[in-house]
């Protein structure tokens, strides 16, 4: 098979064709008459960037409308809902917020968060073929259902997965990883993807402590290896110790960026 | 665990760039570039893109991936190097400011066609 290079993507002129076909002919390699000449065809193009560019929409649209926006990930029973429900206890409703909820099933998680002046929408993935993320466009509809003028600060919880949700940009601001002390302390250096692209990091459930073999230094270590830069809030959703820092960091960037 | 989802994008992908003038075009490779930080396995793709490219110009096609290292460069001492283990912090200045030069590729880079009708 002879393989032929085109610079120019789907564009082929004429003088090339003909080449292809001198080509073949010379090297006497043909089948039955057939030209079964292999052409190489450059594309060089981002496998997700259709997301992309529904993430670069989004993004534009809620800075248009003024709204932060910020992405809560981290694996499946961290806390993420109930963190997000002290938080916002505590916020609301001075800051107007809403709230994406991503689930596979159920609506628990949109159930506990409600209550709270917020307005609150649940998408289950299982109609998306059981994603195991919440993707750009899933985002743009759920985002259809607010009054994104009335919003200053859109929470988004992602499904509980430390892998897919760090690969998908879905317009946010900000990205936030919460791993509990529940959990290893390797978990940073096991997805580092997550760790790196995020910025801002709560250990949650530090309540805990006392009763774990928990090596809570080696956790923030294992985190700054991946992430050197990365705040790290070492909080309690249960009990609140350290909440005041996370949300002060967080009113600091939401007002920074107006 | 959004393999399926990533295959059926390349194939997509790969099926809007065949040429018009090819008249029965089968795709016999796909040529990749996936960072080694890219929260894809290669095994599950090649698994998923199987069954996604059936009754596709693309049922016989080979996923060739080429694996890209993790690549960083410190912003204070400007050097560069390949890392291994996940750690993100200057081997010469113990710095915390480094960017990530490659490793996070997902591209698809070209496709290989025949037309069996030519």
């Amino acid at each position: 098979m002879l393989a032929f290079m085109y610079k120019n993507q789907r564009y082929f002129h004429h003088k090339d064709l003909q080449k292809t076909h001198h080509s073949h002919s010379g090297g006497g390699g043909s089948m039955g008459g057939k030209n079964t000449d292999t052409r190489e065809i450059k594309i060089v193009r981002r496998v997700l960037d259709v997301n992309d560019t529904i993430a670069h929409q989004n993004r534009k649209l809620f800075r248009e409308k003024g709204v932060f926006v910020i992405n809560v990930m981290s694996s499946p029973g961290s806390g993420k809902t109930a963190i997000l429900v002290k938080t916002l206890s505590h916020i609301t409703p001075k800051i107007r917020c809403a709230v994406i909820v991503g689930d596979i099933c159920t609506s628990n998680d949109a159930d506990r968060l409600a209550g709270f002046g917020a307005p609150v929408v649940q998408v289950n993935t299982d109609a998306f073929g059981g994603d195991c993320h919440l993707a750009a466009h899933v985002i743009k509809t759920a985002a259809d259902n607010f009054n994104l003028d009335e919003i200053d600060l859109l929470i988004i919880e992602n499904l509980g997965n430390l892998v897919c949700p760090a690969e998908f940009d879905v317009g946010e601001n900000l990205r936030i990883v919460v791993l509990s002390v529940t959990e290893g302390e390797d978990k940073p250096l096991k997805y580092p993807l997550m760790f790196r692209v995020c910025d801002a990091a709560l250990l949650n459930k530090i309540d805990l402590l006392p009763y774990l073999d928990y090596d809570r230094e080696a956790a923030v270590q294992n985190i700054l290896q991946v992430n050197p830069q990365m705040p790290i809030f070492e909080i309690s959703a249960k009990t609140e110790e350290g909440l005041d820092s996370w949300i002060e960091w967080l009113k600091q960037k939401l007002h920074g960026r107006k | 665990m959004h393999e399926m989802g990533i295959a059926m994008q390349i194939i997509e992908i790969a099926v809007a760039s065949i040429p018009a003038d090819l008249k029965n075009a089968q795709v016999k490779r796909v040529n990749l570039k996936v960072g080694k930080l890219a929260a894809v396995v290669p095994e599950s793709l090649h698994f998923c893109f199987q069954i996604a490219a059936q009754d596709t110009p693309l049922c016989d096609a080979d996923l060739n991936i080429e694996q890209i290292p993790v690549k960083i460069r410190c912003e204070n001492c400007n050097i560069e190097w390949v890392v291994h283990e996940p750690v993100f912090i200057c081997r010469r200045c113990n710095g915390g400011s480094v960017k990530m030069l490659s490793g996070r590729e997902l591209d698809i880079t070209s496709i290989e066609v025949v037309d069996k009708d030519a």
